[in-house]
């Protein structure tokens, strides 16, 4: 039986050291539901011997049944008839397994089917089954859509929407993007329009929709006749009917088992979510974070399949008497593949618990008035930290699956070139991640605040000071070297009034952080085991220089390119 | 109108997966070196139990196994499943069965549980692979058996019989029968449901306290009222001759065990048609294999 939990030693890591007691005794409320649902746990351990079980059921259904298939879903990719989208035969029988499995509903709440599960559980899951088929996006669109609607939805909206999507019986998208709004989501003109019986209805197309097909919709519209800019945004919950049509599904580089769908609304009836004009600032936006946490998933997924099918093959090929693997070259492409895919994760799960919490305070805020005030410092303090470290992951994750994947196919040669194998596969699958949910550029810059305003800065010294780092006190000199040229970079950032020399050196500043923070859980991880420490030790020598380099840069630099960008472009 | 059904199931050592110690010295199985697996062919006849209750949801499925307390494992997993009933039949009184002990142990079992309408197993273990145990507990019943079946057809509950297809040499066979009737299944029709996350967490913890070596009834006391569900069956429990259980009820006697190291090379494989067959007689003639 193949398992993608079992077989993978790095989330088996996690697993176990990963300190989830406070999000457990949160999300399950004192264990509350123990007496309610025979499926609710009882304390702590019980509850994360659930988890485990919950993950090893995901593995075996990733590992048995939807990477075998997933070259065949590509191959076969969706198609089109008669209005209708027939998903590949592989894709089809994944989403009849994981709805038998009762898992459609992973993150939702008990009372509506669900299971109850942290984001940081999702996290896992949505990266154990982008292993198997980086195209299978149902389950965490479902999670991102359900979820959305169990914060945002009246309770008539969730009791009839949430079990339908935990039993998975329908499936379901976001709908936002359209022809001239992509990026700039301001720019949405789908109308939405009351009439004088009090019903919504929605006009227009909608392009670049992710499993438009679903049944049940989140829609961005315009509600504010006449209105320009995010203010005259709503949120509407859309369920399928005749009043929309899919005029066509994209032919695309990779993810070809997700069909990607334009959609023409013809007065098709819906209903508010939450309040008029908060469509883009409060409800896309949370959305999207959580849908950004997703995809951070799915590229470290398909990033741990690509680096396992090129170390397989490393370890078979032979060329010039030996197999390639012992060639410094290929062991040190190997190597970065490794550390890079151990980052993501690492970074993605630290990432997920600071969402989880953040959530579970608002939770309580908004559900126990009466302990607000004792929260609310938590729940500043979370939520400062998800809005900075989720575009952050999302930047590290991708852009590091690409290069791994990319890395993937060169370690194959000519082979990695052919449909034969895997590797180019996941290396189209791997293109979109760093550009849907919003691309790296946009990542840098709902980033780049949390670090100029010093979120970043305080993240790392309160890191410092509260870890031990008794097992790694070389390495701790190196990362606060790092630091300092990091606060050094920083000074210089903001004596600059020039707000474009800020926007152009952003993506540097983003990327100074995080390979700082990536150093401190590495050796966080490192206390652990000793392997752990090897993968540190190899990360911050690197990372030590490419922060120096980058410091060098933005400090020393006077933005030649800035200069000279126009008259060598035109 | 909902069946009373009745799936017989084995907890067998995964063959598939043999290691270097997978054998004793004596040829016969380390169980110690393999895992415990739901052996495959008795997950299909569940799952084909399974789709007759979607179908007829007032259906109850009851699970049987008959072995030492960890296969208590295939129980659950059947719960995880969506079986309404499982009961291990366990007594160190029935150890070193044969087949025919084993039958009539299920035989009993299966009459303790009453009106059964259909019982479903797989066609062999993995283990043993006699392909014994259902006939001869259909034998045992006095009930009309359909072996090797790939899938059920239909099902007229009020008539009370089933068009099952059975796979057989070369083809394939419908046949019709009335209730009651044994069915043992092979791996080609049905796709194996996962077990449900809800009703795992549900069940996980209903046999805490099985040991191999302390029989200790006590991890089927439900804490919650969930294993209700869950009975540990004896030799009294389903009013068994002790005579014709275990080793006393086990005509077979197994004399020798002979390790058999196969010195083919690898399996050629021919198609059925004249110039590959011709091709094949003349290469057998070349190496003097015949003629």
């Amino acid at each position: 039986m193949e398992n993608f939990l079992t077989d993978n030693e790095d989330i088996l890591f996690h697993l176990k050291h990963i300190d989830l007691d406070d999000i457990i005794t949160l999300k399950e409320n004192n264990f509350a539901e123990k007496d309610i649902f025979p499926h609710a746990p009882k304390d702590i351990e019980d509850c994360k011997d659930s988890y485990e079980k919950i993950l090893g059921l995901i593995g075996e259904i990733a590992g048995e049944y939807m990477a075998p298939v997933a070259a065949e879903v590509d191959e076969e990719g969706v198609k089109l008839v008669d209005g209708e989208v027939i998903y590949a035969e592989g894709t089809q029988m994944a989403l009849d397994m994981l709805a038998k499995a009762d898992l459609m509903g992973l993150a939702n709440p008990r009372k509506y089917g669900g299971l109850n599960c942290p984001v940081t559980l999702m996290s896992m899951a949505g990266e154990i089954m982008s292993r198997a088929d980086g195209s299978f996006l149902n389950f965490g669109l479902q999670q991102d859509i359900s979820e959305t609607v169990n914060k945002f939805g009246s309770e008539e909206q969730k009791e009839r929407i949430i079990p339908m999507l935990a039993r998975g019986e329908e499936t379901s998208s976001m709908i936002l993007t359209e022809p001239d709004a992509g990026s700039d989501l301001q720019a949405v003109a789908l109308r939405a329009h009351q009439a004088e019986d009090g019903k919504w209805y929605l006009n227009g197309v909608k392009r670049f929709i992710t499993n438009g097909n679903g049944k049940i919709a989140l829609v961005l519209a315009r509600s504010e006749e006449g209105s320009k800019g995010a203010g005259g945004l709503s949120f509407f919950l859309y369920e399928r009917d005749e009043h929309m049509t899919i005029r066509r599904i994209e032919n695309k580089l990779g993810i070809h088992g997700s069909p990607t769908c334009e959609l023409q609304f013809n007065n098709a009836p819906c209903e508010l979510v939450g309040q008029r004009r908060r469509g883009l600032t409060k409800y896309t936006m949370w959305l999207m974070n959580s849908a950004r946490l997703m995809v951070s998933g799915q590229a470290t997924g398909i990033a741990e399949a690509a680096y396992r099918e090129a170390y397989k093959y490393a370890t078979e090929r032979i060329q010039f008497g030996k197999p390639i693997i012992e060639f410094p070259p290929v062991y040190e492409m190997l190597t970065e593949m490794k550390i890079a895919v151990e980052a993501s994760r690492t970074l993605l799960y630290e990432t997920s618990k600071f969402v989880d919490l953040k959530e579970c305070y608002e939770h309580i805020s908004e559900t126990q008035p009466e302990r607000a005030k004792e929260v609310k410092a938590e729940m500043k303090k979370y939520t400062r930290l998800a809005n900075l470290f989720t575009p952050m992951t999302k930047l590290f994750n991708t852009e590091a699956a690409n290069r791994v994947t990319y890395d993937g196919i060169q370690i194959h040669g000519g082979t990695g070139y052919m449909k034969e194998f895997n590797a180019e596969r996941h290396y189209r699958d791997a293109r979109i991640t760093n550009i849907y949910e919003g691309t790296s550029q946009l990542q840098v810059v709902a980033a780049i605040g949390g670090i100029t305003s010093g979120t970043a800065s305080r993240f790392i010294e309160d890191f410092i000071e509260n870890s031990d780092f008794s097992h790694c006190p070389e390495l701790l000199k190196q990362v606060e070297k790092a630091k300092l040229n990091f606060e050094k970079t920083l000074i210089k950032i903001k004596e600059t009034a020039d707000q474009d020399v800020v926007t152009y050196h952003s993506r540097r500043l983003v990327e100074m952080a995080t390979d700082i923070v990536v150093a401190l859980l590495f050796m966080r991880d490192a206390k652990h085991e000793e392997r752990k420490m090897k993968v540190a030790e190899t990360f911050i020598a690197k990372m030590v220089t490419r922060v120096e380099m980058n410091m060098n840069f933005i400090v020393g630099e006077e933005s030649t390119l800035l200069k000279n960008y126009q008259d060598i472009i035109g | 109108m909902g069946l009373n059904l009745v799936v017989l199931v084995k907890q067998v050592p995964d063959t598939a997966n043999i290691t270097g110690d997978a054998m004793k010295e004596d040829g016969t199985v380390n169980r110690a070196a393999l895992p415990a697996i739901f052996n495959p062919e008795d997950l299909h006849a569940l799952e084909a139990a399974l789709t007759v209750k979607d179908q007829y949801p007032d259906t109850k499925v009851n699970v049987l196994t008959m072995g030492p307390p960890p296969a208590i494992q295939v129980l659950k997993e059947s719960l995880y499943r969506g079986a309404d009933f499982v009961a291990l039949i366990s007594d160190r009184r029935f150890a070193a069965a044969d087949t025919l002990a084993t039958s009539y142990a299920l035989k009993c079992a299966i009459e303790k549980i009453g009106n059964v309408d259909m019982v479903f197993c797989g066609r062999q273990a993995i283990d043993g692979d006699t392909a014994q145990v259902g006939p001869q507990t259909a034998e045992k019943l006095g009930i009309n058996q359909i072996t090797c079946v790939s899938e059920i057809n239909s099902i007229d509950t009020s008539a009370k019989k089933v068009d099952a297809t059975r796979s057989i040499e070369g083809g394939f066979e419908e046949v019709r029968s009335g209730f009651p009737v044994l069915l043992t299944f092979t791996d080609e029709g049905y796709i194996p449901r996962p077990p449900s996350a809800i009703k795992m967490l549900a069940y996980k913890n209903a046999s805490t306290d099985v040991s191999s070596e302390a029989f200790d009834e006590s991890y089927l006391d439900g804490e919650s009222g969930v294993n209700t569900n869950l009975a540990l069956w004896d030799i009294e429990a389903i009013n068994a001759d002790v005579e014709s259980c275990g080793l006393s009820g086990s005509p077979t006697k197994v004399k020798k065990i002979q390790s058999v190291v196969l010195t083919a090379g690898d399996i050629k494989m021919v198609d059925n048609t004249q110039g590959a067959i011709a091709e094949m007689v003349h290469d057998l003639i070349a190496d003097h294999t015949i003629g």
